[in-house]
């Protein structure tokens, strides 16, 4: 009898203490969550870019959510460099025909992969970009050759929407 | 026990109290049942999109609604246009956008992500086109009339020829229910002015209550949720409360004195 | 304060104990001795630290969303209310949880006026009290005009403007405090570093609150003194947490119904107006919890004299403890002070209520009626009392019966359910 008593005491407490702390825990992720991106920034996700009056050889820099997108209209010589390059030189191997789905047009985040520095246009051992921050050479396809970064620029979602405006995001 | 029923009726005088006060000063408004009133109030999708029809159509060549973003009219708990519905929409309204490279302004067809676009430039441009009187925004006019939505729909129907012996000024119109009963904005509403695409029949009295609607949903875009969100909360914690209630009484009956 | 040696039982806890002995007041404050005779009028004290939190923490993240600049502070507000996530509810919470925290305050005071908790040898935790009151309603108004609505615009006008009643330096102080020549962006961002900073002061002040709460020990409804610990006294952990706790919930659950379904009805309309410094509002009222000492301010016909009574109004609490004269500390055994009690509560009540009133006329009237009466309760009644009432018997202990086997706890109750509705 006194055993079952104190049975369902401790039932009744476990009870109490679970869905207190359910509670709890409901009330903490608003107060999380209020520091993710709100529905205005999400908005903002997508960025149209007017390219007709770009030549080959030529970068330009466009701020998408906050951050530098290069644009560049690679040269011939360009492409054929980056296509040459044998994948098992690379730290991290992408082939340059997945990063630039039209070779002409290379669309990446300006962003070094190592500790998020802007990469310089035209500088570096490998004809690309070179990240002052910590000494990351990119190549011409933004892939990472020397140096710290990790990984390879990322490429953002991207598409033309016409010859002249490509859409990024 | 006793104590906490004791406690309970402070509350509800306070509370009573509070709602009293902040009537002392009212007239009748017209009434009409609202969807979104109550424990469980949404609001009808249908009377949200036919009102924005009206703001769109009527009020918005005056009044600007600056909070507000195309975005909003697809969102859950608001008209729930369909995002190409709403695309549609925002891409039908001149945005002006820029400056381009060249260092000048152009513009450009909406966007989701714009907010809606303003009869005005700034609030002089508006007093200047209106008389002297600014239009108010209308994003948050709902909150800030002390009569609501109610008074908000009264006003829509209270244009009346005024009594004998008053003399109004030029642009200034009988209404009453404003507060002075003299308003700067005609009458706009009048019976058909408006073709409702889901077949209703567009009397004052339905353009006013659907419009009305629709600013209610843009000053508290998040009032279906607020009210899903306060019956979880309210559940939740009766059913905490009961658990310790029984949990006190438990502990408490270790040692002989009431609780 | 510790009625007991504490050592903490394992080896690092004692290393740690004796370099910080945060484990002896974590043992102080579970061992507690608390009358175990405290009634749910107790309970409040856990739910002022409930909201102090609530307010602290929404406050936080409100904060980093909050823009306080005069161009930008009523729309940053509506981003919370639209596209910040959960930014509506956070807002909610501590709009509402002011006015929370302040019933909470009104029910915790008028609990001490009524069982004498004020008096010898509790003076110092009063007083402490009464200042953390003052910086809450700084708090609140300071926080009032962030928004930048017309009320908080007009409201921080009003209130800046008492200070120009002082005589020769007033002008000035006004202009210092408005870092301009009207209530403009300098006066919003200073108030907003103010309403941020102040919440930490009465942080700490409860901390001292509560400190020096622990060395006397509680009051109790019968308000004599009890041996600790004692028949009479229950341990703090878990007896009284439990308490605490399922009040606080009942607490919660009106809190919850205020800011999911009537979010905006202790606020006034005229604050979802932006600040327009050329119209005033047709009728400027402060929030209810500010209402009877505005009364008490519009009640005078002279700018200065208002001003000097509405701040006297509330420091006369302060003197309280010796204002009151009786020995005896519960209203339970002071029969005549029980009447004036709930005179003086009717009387704020009052005050409240045609604070809110147009101050014209018949409202006037009552306002200063009221107004007189609420210093005569404290100048003349109280002092008077202490010497010509006639109390009853106390009991000497909570739990042991006295009076002829009479058990005394019962004696105490029926007494009170008969005063208290």
């Amino acid at each position: 009898m006194s055993e079952k008593k104190t049975k369902r005491r401790d039932f009744l407490f476990t009870a109490t203490y679970a869905v207190g702390a359910v509670g709890a825990a409901a009330v903490v992720w608003p107060m999380i969550d209020q520091m993710n991106p709100d529905a205005s920034v999400k908005a903002l996700a997508s960025t149209e870019v007017d390219i007709s009056s770009m030549n080959p050889g030529k970068t330009i820099t466009v701020l998408w959510r906050g951050k530098p997108v290069f644009i560049r209209r690679r040269t011939q010589e360009e492409i054929a460099e980056a296509k040459a390059v044998n994948l098992n030189d690379l730290k991290h191997p992408e082939k340059d025909e997945d990063r630039a789905k039209n070779p002409e047009w290379l669309v990446m985040l300006g962003v070094c992969t190592h500790l998020g520095c802007v990469p310089l246009d035209q500088k570096g051992d490998y004809n690309g970009w070179f990240c002052p921050c910590h000494g990351s050479h990119y190549d011409i396809s933004g892939r990472i050759r020397k140096g710290p970064a990790p990984t390879n620029m990322e490429i953002p979602e991207y598409k033309f929407v016409n010859n002249n405006t490509i859409k990024i995001g | 026990m006793k104590s906490y029923l004791r406690i309970l009726l402070i509350f509800i005088l306070f509370f009573g109290f509070s709602v009293k006060s902040n009537s002392a000063e009212k007239i009748e408004y017209l009434k009409t049942d609202w969807s979104f009133k109550g424990l469980f109030g949404k609001f009808d999708r249908g009377a949200l999109q036919r009102g924005y029809q009206v703001y769109t159509e009527v009020c918005s060549s005056c009044h600007s609604m600056k909070y507000l973003s195309y975005r909003n009219l697809a969102e859950k708990g608001g008209p729930e246009f369909s995002l190409a519905q709403a695309k549609a929409i925002a891409a039908s309204f001149e945005v002006t956008d820029g400056p381009n490279d060249d260092g000048e302004m152009f513009t450009r067809p909406g966007k989701l992500s714009d907010k809606f676009v303003m009869p005005y430039d700034n609030v002089k441009a508006a007093q200047a086109a209106n008389g002297g009187a600014y239009p108010p925004d209308m994003s948050v006019l709902v909150k800030a009339r002390g009569g609501g939505v109610d008074y908000i729909y009264s006003l829509l129907q209270g244009y009346e020829n005024p009594p004998a012996g008053m003399s109004l000024d030029d642009g200034v119109y009988y209404n009453k229910y404003m507060y002075g009963n003299k308003i700067k904005m005609a009458n706009q509403l009048s019976d058909g002015l408006v073709e409702y695409g889901d077949g209703t029949t567009a009397s004052v009295e339905q353009m006013s209550k659907d419009v009305t609607t629709f600013l209610m949903w843009a000053a508290e875009p998040h009032l279906e949720s607020r009210h899903q969100m306060g019956f979880k909360a309210i559940v939740y914690l009766t059913i905490l409360t009961i658990l310790v209630y029984f949990s006190m009484k438990r502990i408490w009956s270790r040692i002989e004195t009431e609780v | 304060m510790s009625d007991h040696e504490y050592t903490p039982k394992s080896k690092f806890g004692k290393w740690f104990n004796d370099r910080l002995p945060l484990l002896t007041l974590a043992s102080h404050l579970t061992d507690y001795p608390t009358p175990k005779n405290l009634n749910y009028w107790w309970t409040f004290g856990g739910i002022l630290t409930f909201c102090l939190i609530t307010q602290i923490v929404t406050g936080l993240v409100l904060a980093m969303h909050y823009i306080a600049h005069a161009d930008m502070a009523f729309d940053s507000v509506e981003h919370i209310m639209r596209d910040v996530n959960y930014g509506w509810l956070i807002r909610y919470i501590h709009a509402n949880g002011a006015s929370m925290f302040f019933l909470a305050v009104y029910i915790h005071i008028f609990r001490s006026l009524f069982y004498g908790s004020y008096k010898s040898p509790r003076e110092v935790i009063w007083i402490i009290g009464i200042i953390i009151y003052l910086l809450m309603m700084a708090a609140a108004f300071l926080g009032y005009v962030l928004p930048w609505g017309q009320m908080s615009f007009w409201g921080a006008t009003v209130i800046t403007n008492l200070f120009s009643a002082i005589p020769l330096v007033g002008e000035g102080i006004v202009t210092w405090l408005w870092g301009g020549y009207s209530v403009d962006n300098p006066t919003l961002t200073r108030f907003f570093t103010l309403h941020y900073l102040i919440p930490f002061l009465i942080l700490g002040l409860v901390v001292l609150h509560i400190w020096a709460l622990h060395v006397p020990g509680n009051n109790n409804p019968v308000g004599i003194d009890i041996k600790k610990p004692s028949k009479d006294t229950v341990p703090f952990h878990p007896y009284i947490v439990i308490k605490d706790g399922f009040a606080l919930l009942m607490f919660m659950i009106v809190f919850a119904f205020f800011v999911f379904y009537t979010p905006n009805i202790l606020g006034h309309a005229d604050n979802y107006i932006e600040a327009n410094p050329l119209v005033t509002p047709a009728h400027i009222v402060p929030e209810w919890y500010l209402l009877p000492f505005y009364a008490i301010l519009r009640s005078v016909p002279d700018k200065l004299l208002g001003v000097v009574a509405m701040l006297s109004a509330i420091l006369i609490l302060a003197a309280l403890p010796w204002l009151d004269t009786s020995k005896i500390r519960s209203a339970v055994f002071r029969p005549l002070y029980r009447q004036f009690y709930w005179i003086l509560v009717a009387d704020v009540l009052i005050l409240g209520y045609v604070g809110a009133m147009p101050a014209e006329g018949l409202y006037l009237l009552v306002a200063r009626v009221a107004t007189a009466y609420y210093f005569l309760h404290f100048l003349v009644v109280l002092p008077i009392l202490g010497y010509k009432e006639k109390t009853l018997p106390v009991p000497l202990s909570i739990t042991e019966p006295v009076l002829g086997g009479s058990p005394n706890l019962a004696l105490a109750k029926n007494k009170e359910k008969l005063e208290v509705k």
